[in-house]
């Protein structure tokens, strides 16, 4: 299967290594990874703050880049994005976004082809055991708003982690949202960052705090980081590849997304 | 009503800040008020339920004009009298003037945000008539001098602790009183007032055309006295609390215990229409309906928002709501707080003074879900963002920054190198000299950018 990674702006500028290990997973999984070198950010910042006509700017680019219809040859057959909130953004606001628009039917067939990691592999794929790397792992979820609420993948990232051997442990707050939001954690700093407090002083005894969103990540490790809490997150992708791979092909300076300690 | 003062960021700042205990009471009970609704919503085929409810919600809504005539039809021949305010002052007026023909001195209430809305008691307390809240949260709030902060749970925000404080400071109590010797404290003075009083004002949770019936849902008991005991009746509510049928009611009257307090039914349900009209018959003597427009005919008319009017006020989304947790709803500075607040309060009082409500959320969507009457609140917290971009209520620099990045992300040459340098000099602490990010590096440690890009990976290969 053809596959377009659609890498995101955090991904690519702070989970580098995870994008990586989407397409190491991607590509163990059998499917042949292109990078089209023109994407950009997929407009949910503008989208979110209510600036529509930016957002919708963004969108198109992202059609231009993505989106070429099925019947190309070159097209990929799906978009893979290691991230729920901005594959939502595809997925559900696009086509909201560019309702009433000139073409609708492009955005339609873009938002069906394009999938969450753990959405693609799950569903699209049909995979749900990926090794028995993680074992003796205790990993906690947390599963971004979008993928959960938007997407409704309520389940997806725990069975492909107990796939790869972890034991993913219960958290209390596991679906409360973690408080970033985007702009709402720079407009609402006090309110977001307590809104974190509440996932960190729940935790259960973990190795590791595993999620699909770096967003949701460098917010909910910012502040564990700046209160002292100690838990290591690590992003879904590299998760799963070390399931695959385990420790001993994960270079040790690679084992961790590069924006967490 | 404004509960007042300064703006959402710093209000919340100040509560999480200097007064840790609101935010775990909040926190405590709303996660419970939760947790029973998932269990009550189990119980049933809570998603059908559900759809009935936006269903006769919207009808109605659509046909409200057809259904207010029928109400106010009914109700007239069923002996009770309606008033119809435009907005607060005029409810006010009309409250003020019947406790006026009735010579009222004494006022016992039933638990009502409309009253609240329409700040109803300083306006008979102007008269100089004494007003009683009688729902226990209310009336801790009436000695307290504080606006409900939940639609449902007004103390919500309260301790045990404070609130055996204000029994031992007010009613003479030991200050170490269990919360049913503290009940029973305040059942006393209430007791008398509603001995006392001439006239029982209360809202209503729904209002049936077809039968021209006031229905009220509750746990305590007072709504039922505050009904049925003093000589006049007012009750105050809101046009968009109709719905058709008696037949409807008997859904609306479970799924919204279902949906507040989990319960299969409140354990008062209280439905009017009339006075008594036989010697024989208990109920006050007149029954007078205060139908409040108020905001309600704009919101209608708007092209989102008017599904916001479908809200039952059963706080469903407050208990779900991570953002109101941290704070309850003080924070907001407008009666109606939390999620439906902000999609509901800009239609109200308008969106310039109701800013910046609809970015008080992540968006994370578990009001939604919680939601009795599917109101797609962060869809409507949306469009009044577009709202609010397109009028020029968020602040420039916020515009200028999502320009700015809409140009930029657009032109893929440009995107590459600004993305490179801006996550670079983000990681160096940069970012605090920001303006906008500066308060937000306080409370995080600064994300750190990978050394290479992924980009750059990618072109170096991946293995």
């Amino acid at each position: 299967m053809r596959v377009a990674l659609f890498v995101t702006c955090l991904a690519d500028h702070y989970f580098a290594e995870a994008a990586a290990d989407t397409v190491r997973l991607l590509r163990h999984l059998g499917c042949d990874v292109a990078f089209p070198a023109d994407q950009t950010c997929c407009g949910q910042p503008a989208y979110n703050a209510g600036r529509h006509q930016e957002a919708r700017r963004m969108a198109r680019h992202a059609l231009d880049v993505f989106g070429g219809a099925p019947a190309d040859p070159t097209a990929a057959d799906a978009v893979v994005v290691p991230s729920g909130s901005c594959a939502t953004m595809v997925k559900k606001f696009y086509p909201r976004l560019l309702a009433g628009g000139a073409d609708t039917s492009a955005p339609a067939a873009l938002a069906d082809r394009t999938f969450d990691l753990a959405e693609f592999i799950v569903h699209r794929l049909g995979v749900t055991k990926l090794g028995d790397g993680l074992a003796g792992r205790r990993v906690a979820v947390h599963q971004g708003c979008h993928a959960l609420r938007e997407l409704r993948l309520e389940t997806e990232p725990a069975v492909l982690l107990e796939g790869a051997g972890a034991e993913v442990v219960p958290w209390e707050a596991e679906e409360e949202c973690c408080g970033f939001g985007g702009l709402f954690s720079v407009k609402m700093t006090a309110v977001s960052a307590a809104m974190a407090d509440r996932k960190l002083d729940t935790l259960p005894e973990v190795d590791w705090v595993v999620s699909g969103d770096g967003g949701c990540v460098l917010h909910l490790d910012g502040r564990n980081r700046a209160r002292g809490t100690g838990v290591e997150f690590v992003h879904l992708a590299t998760a799963l590849w070390r399931g695959v791979a385990g420790d001993a092909r994960v270079p040790a300076d690679v084992a961790r997304p590069a924006g967490v300690r | 009503m404004h509960t007042g003062m300064k703006d959402y960021p710093s209000r919340s700042r100040e509560i999480i800040r200097g007064d840790p205990g609101v935010r775990e009471a909040v926190t405590g009970a709303t996660i419970a008020f939760d947790r029973k609704r998932l269990q009550g919503y189990a119980e049933v085929d809570a998603e059908a339920w559900r759809r009935w409810a936006e269903g006769v919600k919207s009808h109605t809504l659509t046909h409200l004009d057809d259904y207010l005539a029928e109400a106010e039809a009914r109700l007239e021949a069923n002996g009770a009298e309606v008033h119809w305010a435009a907005d607060a002052a005029e409810a006010r007026r009309i409250v003020t003037g019947l406790a006026d023909r009735y010579s009222v001195t004494s006022v016992v209430k039933g638990k009502s945000m409309v009253t609240e809305e329409i700040d109803l008691n300083p306006a008979l307390e102007a008269e100089g008539i004494e007003v009683y809240e009688t729902d226990l949260g209310e009336y801790i709030l009436q000695l307290l001098e504080e606006p409900p902060s939940h639609i449902l749970g007004p103390a919500i925000h309260k301790s045990l602790q404070q609130v055996q404080e204000l029994f031992a400071d007010r009613l003479g109590l030991e200050p170490d009183g269990d919360p049913d010797t503290l009940a029973s404290a305040a059942r006393q003075v209430l007791r008398d007032a509603f001995i006392r009083a001439d006239m029982g004002i209360t809202g209503g949770n729904f209002l049936v055309a077809e039968t021209g019936t006031v229905a009220l849902i509750e746990n305590e008991g007072n709504i039922r006295l505050t009904t049925s005991l003093p000589r006049v009746h007012v009750a105050v509510v809101g046009i968009e609390k109709l719905i058709p049928r008696m037949t409807d009611l008997a859904g609306f009257l479970q799924l919204t215990a279902r949906a507040a307090t989990g319960q299969p039914i409140g354990c008062f349900v209280s439905l009017v229409q009339g006075p008594a009209t036989h010697p024989d018959d208990d109920g006050p003597e007149a029954v007078h309906v205060v139908l409040v427009d108020n905001g309600r005919t704009d919101v209608l008319a708007h092209e989102h928002a008017w599904e916001a009017l479908r809200c039952l006020r059963c706080g469903a989304c407050l208990n779900a709501c991570p953002v109101y947790r941290q704070t309850g709803g003080h924070a907001y500075g407008h009666v109606y707080s939390g999620p439906i607040g902000s999609v509901l309060d800009p239609g109200l009082v308008g969106l310039h003074e109701a800013m910046p409500l609809p970015f008080a959320s992540s968006l994370c969507g578990a009001c939604e879900d919680a939601c009795p009457v599917r109101i797609p609140i962060p869809e409507l917290l949306l469009e009044w963002r577009r709202e609010a971009q397109e009028e020029g209520l968020t602040p420039w620099r916020e515009r200028a920054a999502l320009k700015g990045l809409a140009g930029v992300a657009t032109r893929p040459g440009l995107y590459r190198v600004v993305g490179k340098i801006g996550s670079r000099l983000g990681g160096t602490g940069m970012a605090r000299a920001l303006p906008m990010l500066g308060e937000w590096a306080a409370d995080r440690a600064l994300p750190k950018p990978s050394r290479r890009t992924f980009r750059e990976l990618w072109r170096e290969g991946i293995e």
